[in-house]
């Protein structure tokens, strides 16, 4: 069974979600890889404001392929989190509520996590072509000038992802490779 | 003597680009079938499933299975006997890159120095290997690279007396640190032997080989099999949510190394593990 989720998260609904629940998420996700959140820091650092309303948001960790013409967007799976690990806290203390992105995050993500209750999500990573399916609309609405990794506004409708990394700091990474172990 | 115009390589080149980003190659989907038929995790069956149906939808709409369409790795053999005609063959090879990448709608994804990081918006250079070979043949390999499973690649120097054990154990080590980062299910490229640069190159170079090709080599044909077992005892499985599909194929390469050294290079790939060759 799959869960239906709609954005914006509250805290209600980031603390009904479990590691290895099966999600399709609809509403709007903001897209921010590596160039973009070195800014997003950065505006922090001088006191500016964001390019997005961050409170309740997902942030998908991407940077899509063009569009080909008539398309929403390119392919567009996720990439690898662990380079973001440095530049997430903050975010999560500002009330980011959720990450999309495939692959391992550090102990002080999570420990943000918890505090600040919010969830992470992976997505199939090299199944960009069909994840490119559920997204409806895109549209740049920050750092144009970083091409691929610009910040992205994507509407999305059923978009197709796991909570491996819950807000109570369950982490299916670790809990679901034990199972499978043979020695 | 043959002639190979500069012209011809350009456009087999962009070509090349396009094929090898749209269509998963013959053999890793073979072995996804072959995995997925014999994974007992559900969400792991359920992943091949969506790996698999990536592919098809790629192949299909003429987009990349992935949104990385990597660095353009590129190998040339020309044989002794051969010349390129009416350019500079570099020139040709990056033109057809930057060609390919843009009217394929491929993503850009080099910068043009690691330190500034501004990016060369046609994904040029590509990372170009020349073998020299003898008599009249040209033959040319494209395989974009990935980085989120080039990131998880790792070199050491081993000691002579840690062979074969150690050569295992550092392999191991290596996947199991990587875990679910570089998606898997991996293909993993090991270079053993010559310097530490000689090493890298037959790791990658490893990853051009067929997935149902073994090593000529008795021994390391029977390392490359006992390594693909060990790691899909791991437990990693599909995108690290726990299976027994951690790799899909282990290519080991070796090349003769010094008295006083045992190199070792693990090349991971994953399973959009893409390469095209052509004869021109
Ligand atoms: S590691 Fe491979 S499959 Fe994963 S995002 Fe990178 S290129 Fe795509």
């Amino acid at each position: 069974m799959k869960k239906k989720i709609q954005t914006p998260l509250t805290n209600e609904i980031v603390e009904s979600l479990k590691a290895g629940d099966q999600i399709l998420l609809s509403g709007t996700i903001y897209t921010g890889r590596d160039a973009a959140h070195a800014r997003l820091i950065e505006c922090l650092k001088n006191n500016e404001p964001l390019p997005f309303d961050i409170e309740g948001s997902i942030l998908y960790y991407v940077g899509p392929a063009p569009s080909k013409p008539g398309e929403a967007i390119g392919s567009c799976g996720p990439t690898t989190s662990y380079r973001m690990d440095d530049l997430t806290t903050p975010l999560l203390d500002l009330g980011l509520k959720g990450m999309v992105g495939k692959g391992k995050r550090d102990l002080k993500v999570i420990e943000s996590m918890k505090q600040n209750k919010a969830v992470y999500f992976a997505a199939i990573g090299g199944a960009g072509a069909l994840i490119a399916n559920s997204v409806i609309s895109s549209e740049i609405i920050a750092y144009e000038d970083l091409g691929a990794e610009a910040i992205r506004k994507l509407e999305v409708k059923d978009f197709p992802c796991i909570v491996v990394i819950d807000c109570y700091g369950e982490n299916m990474y670790e809990t679901e490779r034990q199972k499978y172990e043979r020695k | 003597m043959k002639e190979v115009s500069a012209f011809n390589i350009t456009k087999a080149v962009a070509e090349m680009c396009q094929e090898a980003n749209f269509d998963l190659c013959g053999d890793v989907k073979e072995a996804l079938i072959h995995f997925k038929e014999k994974e007992v995790s559900p969400i792991g069956k359920s992943i091949l499933e969506d790996i698999l149906e990536n592919a098809e939808l790629a192949t299909v709409k003429r987009v990349p299975m992935c949104q990385d369409t990597g660095m353009t790795v590129v190998y040339v053999e020309i044989g002794s006997e051969t010349v390129v005609v009416d350019g500079f063959i570099e020139d040709a090879i990056n033109d057809g890159i930057a060609i390919g990448y843009g009217t394929g709608y491929l993503r850009k994804s080099v910068v043009k120095d690691p330190l500034i990081r501004v990016n060369t918006n046609d994904n040029t250079p590509g990372i170009i290997h020349y073998e020299m070979v003898e008599g009249e043949h040209f033959k040319i390999t494209v395989a974009p690279k990935g980085f989120g499973s080039e990131n998880m690649s790792r070199m050491k120097m081993l000691k002579p007396s840690d062979g074969i054990e150690g050569v295992k154990a550092f392999v191991l080590e290596t996947v199991s640190e990587a875990g679910p980062n570089p998606c898997p299910p991996i293909v993993v490229g090991v270079g053993i032997g010559g310097t530490i640069e000689k090493a890298a190159y037959i790791a990658k170079k490893s990853l051009m080989r067929p997935l149902d090709a073994h090593h000529p080599d008795e021994h390391i044909k029977a390392l490359e099999i006992e390594l693909l077992d060990s790691i899909n005892k791991l437990g990693i499985g599909p995108q690290g949510l726990g299976g027994l599909t951690t790799a899909i194929g282990v290519n080991i390469e070796t090349f003769p190394t010094h008295i006083a050294g045992l190199p070792v290079v693990v090349n991971i790939n994953c399973h959009a593990a893409r390469h095209v060759s052509r004869t021109l």
